[in-house]
């Protein structure tokens, strides 16, 4: 038996506007960008994208089914910029075939930082997948798949979850395959889902290179790789950005036809089939417990964090950033606490990453900022607005109430 | 392979870029043993007598060019030099301060002029004084045997192009800046027609970046095809001045403008941008290292913006005294209107220091580990000067980051392009 587990991560940050040292508004967002990149986005990829899938349901009858994990930070865009969207992930929700993953609703590092933080975020994002799609996630996906036994302790502990995603990384895996169902070390009841990121990257990073060896990657051609997984695995999970289609790979490179023939090439198999992350669960039983007591990541072929903390710059902003999350929670200043959960947002430091700068790779393709440097200044310079706003509203907290005490006191006399 | 290089200046006696290059390139050619007869101006009585010993005990004899000279670092190559008063970054009028200022010299040095009435070192102007050095040049050239012949910048132009003439040899000329450079739209039509006619005439033009070479193009009107770029390298001395420790205060940071005082420089938006950041933050001086036609003007503009006692001015420095700058430092911003390259970031980076440099800059097309400015955009490079104060962090990443890519702008692999170059033209002249 080998079920196929589509997982999308369907994420866009709101990126943060240029911002000088010499500014002193307190609006740190890039309207305008952030409005433009989603619609654009939209248009390419999650709209069609969104359409295939519900078509594909219809066709196979409800055999055909995938998962998505929506961030709070897109779903607040798309509500503004490309509310069509929405219509179409509702529409998919109500299929019965479509799954909805928990995360932090700011796709952010919390979980490294701040646990409060994180429980927060998770618990918010839980409460928009039940407002807007009615369904409450089950299985949790932490930010760029960031995993280690601690967070999975978390997680368990949380008792709102069955089951954990991550990397499928060899140096945790070792001779093991990601086609099994796995216990976090130290837990009783979560499981864990590791993504096979062999063949989740032939379709996210290589379909369309032509200097790969497979090249054309047509939908038989994957569903044969499927199929022989049977008899040494259970489950494929297939892990990748949503913006596979479309965006990252072109509409041109056939990547849509790919996946419009994809379900009934792997479904010419009798043993083969589809299943939600919830129903591999309820499927498959574990068959061994995987130890991570060190931090993973999907990213670049470290799977660790120096995407988002390898450099001084990366690592003092976002110390700089939690390091004001108490007082910034003592306000109950929900325009203040949105503002500061949205730097949080991981995207902001991969931007300062230096690995690779100089070589112009992928981290440059997805930088709206020229160098890490800039992105660094920028981000740095909003968050000194930031503590500056903390500043005041503590001073005038403060002379609150020395003028109420002050009234007292001369009540007090009269 | 042998070349006759038309060169400039060489230490300790350098003033900017120009000699610098020529320096990093012939010792990189030296190494790969290509044979170089490094021709070179000198002043009657040099003050600056170099390593190179450029005495000149013949002048009675030979009046004119010396006798070949050996430096023993240098294995390959054999220096000339021909007497004259040209320099790089001369214009007409410091041509002639300078010519008054050798006569003072030379009459103080002699007592009397007696011994000069008869042999005319020097022209009455600049440029017939570069005619003059090219008539010299192609009678030192005619004892003299070589492949190919590479001239550096308008002034050795004419020379190379005389002795290309003369003796059949391919000329490669190499442009470290124009006269768009120096004098953004206002150019002197003489030096304009001067380096139009050497790029028109070489066999091959080597730029020291594609914006130069663009300009090339565009304002030269050289067809592209034998334009080539040749990046400048950056030689690796970081520690070889024996530098004290100097006495700073460091609650104060140190911002640095190292380069001569012109337009070209920018030194007006350094300023402008000075004024911006102290209006932020107090505990800064801004160090304006050189000196040039605008030096004044700048002193002024610092007293008129009113940070007049935050700005210092140390004119012209060298050798040591620039590693001493370097390592009190905390920030170089290079805000040039018009860079064809700017090896003075790299030399700032090779010393640990980060730099903010214009785009308009030929140096900028090979540093990534670098903050990047328009020249114009004073807000951007205040911005940018406070956040590097401001924020350390930024500071660590530029310089680990910026010492390492520093490293791979080798003048090694500069001379072997150039190499490359060489044996390109003299199979086109064959």
């Amino acid at each position: 038996m080998a079920s196929v587990c589509f997982y999308f991560q369907v994420h866009q940050p709101t990126r943060l506007r240029h911002y000088t040292v010499f500014d002193n508004n307190a609006h740190y967002f890039d309207d305008r960008k952030n409005a433009e990149i989603c619609r654009k986005v939209a248009n390419k990829c999650y709209l069609p994208a969104n359409r295939l899938i519900l078509d594909l349901i219809r066709q196979f009858d409800g055999r055909f089914k995938v998962a998505y994990s929506i961030t709070g930070v897109l779903l607040e865009q798309l509500t503004a910029y490309a509310p069509e969207v929405l219509s179409t992930f509702d529409a998919l929700a109500r299929t019965g075939c479509v799954e909805f993953l928990g995360e932090t609703y700011y796709h952010s590092l919390s979980f490294l930082y701040s646990r409060n933080e994180f429980v927060e975020q998770v618990n918010k994002h839980v409460q928009t997948m039940q407002q807007l799609f009615g369904q409450t996630p089950r299985i949790f996906r932490n930010t760029e798949l960031i995993y280690n036994n601690d967070l999975a302790a978390l997680i368990e502990s949380m008792g709102c979850f069955d089951a954990i995603l991550s990397e499928g990384a060899d140096h945790i895996l070792g001779y093991r395959s990601p086609n099994f169902v796995y216990s976090p070390k130290g837990c009783n009841n979560l499981r864990l889902l590791l993504k096979n990121y062999s063949l989740s990257d032939d379709i996210a990073f290589r379909f369309s290179n032509r200097d790969w060896r497979e090249w054309p990657l047509t939908a038989d051609k994957f569903a044969h790789w499927i199929n022989r997984v049977n008899g040494n695995g259970f489950v494929v999970n297939l892990f990748m950005d949503y913006e596979t289609f479309g965006e990252h790979q072109w509409k041109e490179t056939g990547i849509f036809d790919f996946m419009q023939h994809l379900p009934g090439e792997i479904l010419k198999h009798p043993d083969n089939n589809f299943k939600t992350p919830s129903e591999v669960v309820k499927a498959y039983p574990p068959i061994g417990v995987v130890d991570v007591p060190h931090v993973i990541s999907w990213a670049d072929i470290e799977r660790d964090l120096s995407a988002w903390l390898g450099n001084a710059m990366q690592s003092n902003a976002i110390h700089e950033l939690y390091r004001i999350e108490r007082k910034i929670k003592s306000f109950g200043d929900k325009k203040i606490l949105d503002d500061w959960r949205k730097m949080q947002t991981s995207d902001h430091f991969y931007y300062m990453c230096t690995k690779y700068f100089a070589d112009g790779d992928v981290h440059k393709y997805f930088n709206p900022y020229d160098s890490p440097y800039e992105s660094y200044i920028n981000f740095m310079n909003i968050l000194g607005n930031l503590q500056g706003r903390c500043v005041k509203q503590s001073s005038a907290a403060l002379a609150g109430q020395v003028s109420k005490q002050h009234a007292m006191a001369t009540s007090a006399t009269d | 392979m042998k070349v006759l290089m038309l060169g400039w200046e060489f230490p300790p006696f350098i003033s900017g870029g120009l000699g610098t290059a020529c320096y990093g390139l012939t010792k990189a050619l030296d190494q790969m043993g290509v044979e170089i007869t490094f021709v070179l101006p000198t002043m009657v009585q040099s003050r600056y007598a170099t390593h190179v010993k450029l005495l000149t005990p013949g002048m009675q004899r030979s009046p004119r060019s010396t006798s070949p000279i050996k430096v023993r670092s240098l294995r390959n190559v054999v220096f000339r030099t021909i007497t004259s008063p040209l320099q790089p970054y001369l214009t007409d009028n410091t041509y002639q301060k300078r010519i008054e200022q050798s006569l003072a010299q030379i009459r103080a040095a002699h007592g009397q002029t007696r011994q000069f009435a008869g042999t005319l070192d020097y022209s009455g102007d600049m440029y017939s004084e570069v005619q003059r050095y090219a008539d010299l040049a192609v009678r030192l050239a005619a004892e003299e045997q070589f492949d190919v012949i590479h001239a550096h910048d308008w002034m050795t132009y004419p020379a190379g192009a005389a002795v290309a003439r003369a003796s059949g040899k391919p000329l490669l000329v190499h442009v470290h800046s124009t006269e768009f450079d120096r004098s953004g739209e206002h150019v002197n039509q003489v030096i304009y027609d001067i380096e139009r006619m050497g790029m028109h005439v070489a066999d091959r033009v080597i730029a020291v970046s594609y914006l130069t070479r663009n300009i090339i193009i565009s304002r030269y009107g050289v067809s592209g095809d034998k334009v080539e770029v040749v990046y400048n390298g950056v030689e690796r001395n970081g520690s070889n001045w024996p530098v004290g420790d100097t006495t700073i205060k460091r609650d104060e940071k140190v911002v640095l403008f190292l380069g001569r005082i012109t337009m070209q420089k920018g030194p007006d938006y350094f300023l402008r941008a000075a004024k911006k950041v102290l209006e932020k933050m107090d505990n800064v001086k801004f160090v304006m290292a050189g000196s040039g036609d605008l030096m004044h003007r700048a002193v002024e503009m610092a007293a008129e913006l009113g940070i007049g006692s935050k700005v210092l001015f140390t004119g012209f420095l060298r050798g040591e005294d620039v590693q001493k700058i370097f390592k009190m430092a905390d920030l170089y911003v290079m805000p040039s209107v018009s860079e064809p390259f700017g090896i003075a970031p790299l030399e700032a980076l090779d010393n640990d220091v980060p730099v903010i440099i214009s785009k308009q800059s030929g140096v900028s097309e090979v540093l990534t580990h670098a903050l990047k400015v328009d020249f114009w955009d004073v807000d951007e490079i205040a911005n940018k000067i406070i956040a590097v104060l401001k924020y350390p962090p930024l500071g660590i990443t530029l310089r680990s980051h910026g010492n390492y890519e520093v490293r791979k702008l080798r003048w090694k692999d500069s001379a072997q392009r150039c190499a490359k170059i060489y044996e390109e033209a003299l199979v086109g002249a064959v």
